[in-house]
């Protein structure tokens, strides 16, 4: 208890006087996370909306895929990422491990397979008489997918926020692809692991709190914009 | 005159490894400003045909005209689609207010927003819903709901309206009030309708002509009264049925 309460008071310091190290690795964390979950929306909605309304020769194939790598455990993302990226790799001239963009490529990987799987299952389970019911109204094809976006918002929003609650929370691959590295690639769950291995107890209990604190706050805002009005 | 004629048209779905053929429409045409009633037991093919003719299917074979245009063989524009409205069997509404859910036919076309909150409030109404305007429409009753679905079709003043069984969800009363509601806009309107129900009761009050559909084919067509008073000898054993227990 003593040791918690100690890291409570150091968060309020630590987070008080600005302390410029937390102030970095809080902003690279939240860029990190925010860039990586942009990247997935707007390449997995998409793709998930094509699954989830269309038939075609290997479709089935393509939605287990991606049902496994909803489970895709983020050390072997880190692993697939560096082993892309190693200097002697395919992309390795560009040297890019050990950068925050690398961290971002693996939680792409984590987060993208999320939200195309949550979309897809969102648009197979709407009602195939109200898909023909609003073609009856008179909407064209993209207008038919932006009434259907519209219709299931809640599944979507809960895509995003699984999406990145996700890469907020994994650490292996940011860790493998990332190094924590201070002041370059150190974010708030390879600081606290660091900090855990050194005994420093109370910093990585401060460090926790900055983290649910945004993940609390993301969180919040997504619910608020997802039950509109009515409630939180 | 008229406006709309199938000619030939067969209807399969495909299964796994076999087709089954749900539809054989001969020749079926549609008059200027008519109310042509489908009747037909569970199963005859009555939805699929609306479907069909609606433009929401599209037939296996055959030729559909609209307006001395063929649109099938051929791609059907959104154009003529936009043409047309239907009513389903269930009232499918969209998770939003009452007022935006008859908008979102006119909101598809373009239409500007002033004339949209008049043909929506117009139309609303004609319903007798206009109170109910702001209310979500998930919590409306079942027959509130069907209002809802005809306000929507008819605020787009199709020239082709296509009404599955509108009324099977509601009560005795409220039918009847809604249907007088119906009747009269479609008169005033003069607006061609092609209305499916197996309620013979609802045909007698609605169509001016009328077809009977068995097992997915044609097997009476001509005027309303007629077909109910003289139906042959495909039709008279759902006919007959009906007409047994109208009189008790
Ligand atoms: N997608 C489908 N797959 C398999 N069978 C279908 C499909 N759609 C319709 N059918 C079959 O086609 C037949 C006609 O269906 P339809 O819905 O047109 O009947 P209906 O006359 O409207 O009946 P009801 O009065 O019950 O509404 C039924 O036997 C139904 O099971
Ligand atoms: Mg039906």
């Amino acid at each position: 208890m003593e040791l918690v309460w100690e890291g409570f008071k150091k968060a309020l310091e630590m987070i008080m006087t600005g302390d410029p190290e937390i102030l970095h690795i809080t902003w690279l964390t939240l860029r990190v996370s925010m860039t990586a979950t942009l990247i997935s929306v707007i390449m997995g909605i998409p793709l998930g909306v094509i699954l989830g309304l269309t038939t075609f020769p290997g479709r089935k194939l393509i939605v287990t895929i991606i049902n496994i790598g909803m489970g895709l455990p983020p050390v072997v993302a880190g692993l697939w990422v560096t082993l892309l990226l190693w200097r002697s790799g395919p992309l390795g001239q560009h040297a890019l491990l050990y950068t925050p963009t690398a961290i971002i490529a693996a939680q792409v990987l984590v987060s993208l397979p999320i939200i195309i799987g949550l979309t897809t299952s969102a648009f197979q389970q709407i009602d195939h008489r109200l898909r023909m019911q609003i073609k009856a109204l008179g909407a064209s094809r993209w207008q038919s997918v932006l009434i259907l976006l519209k219709e299931s918002r809640l599944a979507i929003l809960a895509a995003i926020m699984a999406g990145l609650g996700r890469v907020l929370a994994e650490v292996g691959a940011s860790m493998m692809v990332g190094g924590n590295i201070k002041g370059e690639t150190r974010i708030l769950t390879t600081a606290m692991v660091m900090e855990v291995s050194k005994g420093n107890f109370d910093i990585a209990i401060a460090l926790s709190f900055i983290l649910m604190a945004l993940a609390f706050l993301i969180t919040f805002l997504l619910t608020y914009l997802q039950q509109g009005k009515k409630s939180v | 005159m008229n406006i709309y004629e199938m000619n030939e048209v067969r209807y399969h779905i495909r299964m796994k490894k076999k087709s089954r053929q749900l539809l054989y429409v001969d020749r079926l045409a549609l008059n200027q400003s008519e109310i042509l009633g489908v009747i037909g037991p569970n199963g005859a093919g009555k939805s699929t045909l609306l479907k069909v003719m609606a433009l929401l299917a599209t037939p296996t074979s055959g030729t559909i005209t609209y307006r001395g245009q063929q649109i099938y063989p051929g791609t059907v524009s959104l154009a003529t689609r936009r043409k047309m409205a239907t009513v389903f069997q269930q009232p499918l509404l969209l998770n939003t207010s009452v007022y935006h859910n008859i908008a979102v036919g006119l909101k598809l076309r373009n239409v500007s927003r002033k004339e949209q909150r008049e043909r929506v409030q117009r139309w609303m109404e004609m319903f007798n819903i206009a109170h109910l305007a702001k209310q979500h429409a998930y919590t409306l009753s079942g027959g509130e709901s069907q209002r809802v679905s005809l306000a929507r079709a008819l605020v787009l003043q199709p020239d082709i309206l296509f009404l599955d069984e509108p009324f099977s969800a509601l009560d005795f009363p409220t039918k009847q009030e809604l249907m007088k509601d119906l009747i009269q806009v479609l008169r005033q309107t003069r607006t061609t309708t092609l209305f499916v129900s197996h309620d013979l009761l609802e045909i007698k009050q609605m169509a001016d002509r009328l077809i009977v559909l068995m097992n997915g084919r044609i097997t009476q067509e001509g005027q309303a009264e007629q077909v109910i008073r003289d139906p042959n000898e495909q039709a008279q054993p759902f006919l007959n049925k009906w007409k047994d227990t109208l009189i008790v």
